[in-house]
């Protein structure tokens, strides 16, 4: 098992996992700050947190550390609870103005 | 002890009375308590004072709580009596209550009847305060508190603007005395770190305190004695004073509170003994007042004004008795005089009380027929101060005087000098009140009346204390015990021994006798030239404004409420001006409304950002938090 873990990183070494989990990242970050769709935005939130779940795998498996795995799986669970919220939040605002474009959410101001 | 604290607290707790539920007693009884409660401590200050007279009473020096406390520097509230204490006790308290007797059928007519009375058992607390206390804090607590009830007594009737000017000043001149008295506790405590009498008595001889250090708290405290007291230059309030009711002027402004300055001073000779400038500046500043005060005595025509100088130069005598170290006979003419003087305030009282509020004594005369009890008291006390003999102020004067002749000529020549004018005053007041044709209205003649006998045996009272009480100071010329002397040795008793105290037993007894002779003489002399003028002549003061020379200006006291106008009052009012104009509206003001300005507009600046866009919401998060991290990793 030790020796299949090595010899996949003896294959695919660290940085590619770095590198992916970046551009992921930013991927991420510029849906966020692009999109005008709310689900959009949620998504690439998703996307964002996702490419930190394969980092804190990738380093796990470096490092022979389980505990990077479990906690993956504890981002997972959270992600999963907010994604259940976010989402009710988003079909009772589409109830209430017929559209999720952020853009058009500015009742609150004044 | 305890009896101690009851004599303090009874006043108090009848001020307590009359001060919230007054209104709803009916006025007897508003005024039984407001005297009750003085007669109780009356009879249980006359306890202690027996207590003693026969030896059984020992000093009282005890501290009930302590006050102020942080480290090892402490401030206790304590309570001290001891024979000068206990002689200030029975005045305040014997002459407190006829004067709260009086009170009764003097205010009888006034709606605030129990404001009065509460304002009168106030200020007899504070007096009793003040002269129980056992170290300078607790007697300045009293001092104060006197001030304030100065201050609500005097303008009682606040209706009249004036009456409030009069009390305004009152307390503002009180102020700058009460200064002087701050910075010499200030000294004292920098010095001794106690205010204790007692511990600064024995601390003196321990510690090394400069002498400059003692004359500056010595003067400093005088100061504060010189307000209170109405001494040359602070004085002037004290005949403006007598706006308050008449009872007011008796008690307050004749016979206690005026004398605090002397208690204070008696209190803390130990310290004046070791400044023998100080001592000179008082006696210099008494003898200057006596004189300067009974001059303006002659010249005033208001019943109240002319006795409010007398006092002025009574008090200025017993300052100088102070100085030259005779504070036994400063003590015993303070005595004297709040009987005396009260008396003839009580006297003038009846007489406005008649006249239905008529001071002026040109329009007065002949009221010996309709007023005989009041008239003998009138004449026994005037009597008494001119210093006739065997009144009571025969003997406190002639002590007076024969110390000052012993210490210095020219002060017993001023003193003399003094109380010859106040023999001829007393007297050209008698006359012009009493004597000859009455002058007012035919209306005021036909309500001419008696005071009520609750108004006269006070008066009876006071004027037999005014004959009998020169017997407690016989001179050593008469063989017989001074009793005073005696009863005050233990305080005194380093003053005695410094031979500072120069009593009548040093004097040559030829010398007395003759200083006696020339006393009496002048006060003889003084009363014939009055009767010739005011009775056989039948000269009246002339009327406002047809005075003229010496006459006018002495009638105008000097101008001196004029001349501290323009050079006091006046100058601190534009500069009030000023810093109000410039200080306050320009540069406080301003300072405030440009605060409030810049807040406004940042906010109003900074409320731009909250534009209700998420998208830039998104974005201002996101660069943040990038800059958040660059900051970390570049301090890294």
């Amino acid at each position: 098992m030790m020796n299949v873990m090595l010899s996949i990183f003896s294959v695919v070494p660290i940085q590619y996992y770095i590198f992916i989990s970046a551009v992921l990242f930013c991927i991420g970050v510029l849906g966020v700050l692009f999109r005008r769709n709310a689900i959009i935005i949620f998504m690439s939130v998703e996307l964002m947190l996702n490419s930190v779940n394969l980092l804190l795998v990738a380093f796990s498996a470096y490092h022979n550390d389980a505990s990077g795995q479990v906690f993956v799986f504890f981002v997972m669970a959270v992600a999963a609870a907010e994604v259940a919220v976010g989402l009710s939040i988003l079909v009772t605002i589409y109830r209430n103005v017929h559209s999720v474009d952020i853009d058009e959410l500015k009742s609150l101001k004044h | 002890m305890n009896y101690l604290l009851v004599i303090i607290l009874l006043p108090l707790f009848g001020f307590l009375i009359n001060a919230f539920i007054g209104k709803k007693l009916p006025k007897t009884i508003s005024g039984i308590i407001g005297s009750g409660t003085i007669l109780v401590s009356f009879v249980l200050s006359s306890v202690f004072f027996l207590g003693f007279l026969n030896g059984t009473q020992q000093k009282i020096d005890v501290d009930v709580y302590d006050w102020i406390a942080f480290g090892d520097f402490k401030i206790t509230f304590g309570l001290l009596l001891d024979q000068l204490s206990v002689m200030w006790l029975m005045v305040i308290t014997g002459v407190g209550f006829l004067i709260h007797v009086y009170s009764m059928g003097y205010m009888h007519e006034d709606e605030k009847f129990h404001n009065f009375f509460s304002y009168l058992n106030l200020f007899i607390f504070f007096m009793l305060l003040l002269v129980l206390g056992n170290n300078f804090l607790v007697t300045f607590i009293g001092w104060e508190g006197v001030g304030l009830c100065s201050y609500l007594l005097i303008g009682f009737w606040f209706k009249n603007q004036d009456y409030n000017n009069a009390a305004k000043k009152a307390f503002v001149m009180n102020r700058i005395g009460d200064l002087g008295f701050l910075i010499g506790m200030f000294l004292l405590l920098y010095n001794f770190h106690s205010l204790h009498f007692g511990t600064i008595q024995t601390a003196l001889g321990t510690i090394q305190v400069s002498h400059a250090t003692i004359v500056a708290i010595t003067m400093l405290l005088f100061v504060g004695a010189m307000g209170k007291s109405a001494q040359l230059p602070l004085y002037t309030w004290l005949p403006d004073a007598m706006a308050g009711p008449t009872p007011v002027s008796a008690l307050i402004h004749a016979a206690t509170m005026v004398t605090a300055g002397i208690y204070m001073i008696a209190r803390a000779h130990f310290l004046y003994l070791l400044a023998p400038e100080t001592m000179q500046f008082i006696a210099v500043i008494g003898a200057a007042t006596a004189l300067f005060a009974a001059t303006i005595g002659v010249f005033q025509n208001d019943i109240k004004k002319v006795l409010a100088y007398s006092t002025v130069s009574q008090l200025g005598l017993m300052f100088m008795a102070l100085g030259i170290g005779a504070f036994t006979s400063g003590v015993f003419h303070v005595v004297t005089h709040a009987f005396f003087k009260a008396c003839l305030f009580l006297g003038s009282g009846s007489v406005i009380h008649a006249l239905h509020g008529e001071q002026d004594i040109r329009k007065m005369g002949g009221l010996r027929k309709w007023m005989p009890i009041t008239f003998i008291t009138f004449l026994l006390s005037s009597l008494a101060i001119s210093g006739i003999f065997p009144f009571a102020g025969f003997f406190s004067k002639d002590e007076i005087l024969a110390a000052a002749y012993e210490h210095n000529k020219v002060l017993w020549a001023v003193a003399s000098f003094a109380s010859f004018l106040t023999a001829f005053y007393m007297f050209r007041l008698v006359f012009l009140t009493f004597t000859g044709d009455f002058r007012g209205t035919e209306e005021q003649k036909h309500h001419l009346h008696e005071s009520p006998s609750v108004i006269t045996f006070p008066l009876i009272v006071l004027a037999l204390l005014a004959v009998v009480g020169g017997f407690m100071g016989l001179p050593e010329v008469f063989h017989a015990k001074h009793f005073l002397k005696e009863f005050l040795n233990p305080v005194f008793a380093q003053a005695t021994q410094a031979g500072g105290e120069m009593g009548a037993h040093e004097t040559n007894s030829s010398i007395e006798i003759m200083l006696m002779s020339i006393a009496s003489i002048l006060a003889v002399v003084a009363i014939a030239i009055a009767y010739v003028m005011y009775v056989s002549r039948k000269r009246i003061p002339a009327k406002d404004g047809e005075q003229y020379g010496i006459g006018k200006i002495i009638y105008n006291k000097y101008y001196v409420d004029e001349i501290y106008n323009a050079l006091v009052v006046k100058p601190i009012l534009v500069l009030s001006e000023l810093a109000h104009d410039v200080l306050d509206r320009t540069f406080v003001d301003g300072i405030v409304n440009w605060s409030g300005k810049f807040s406004l507009m940042a906010g109003a600046q900074v409320r731009k950002i909250q534009n209700g866009s998420i998208g830039f919401y998104l974005l201002f998060m996101v660069v943040s938090i990038v800059a958040i991290f660059a900051f970390v990793f570049l301090k890294n």
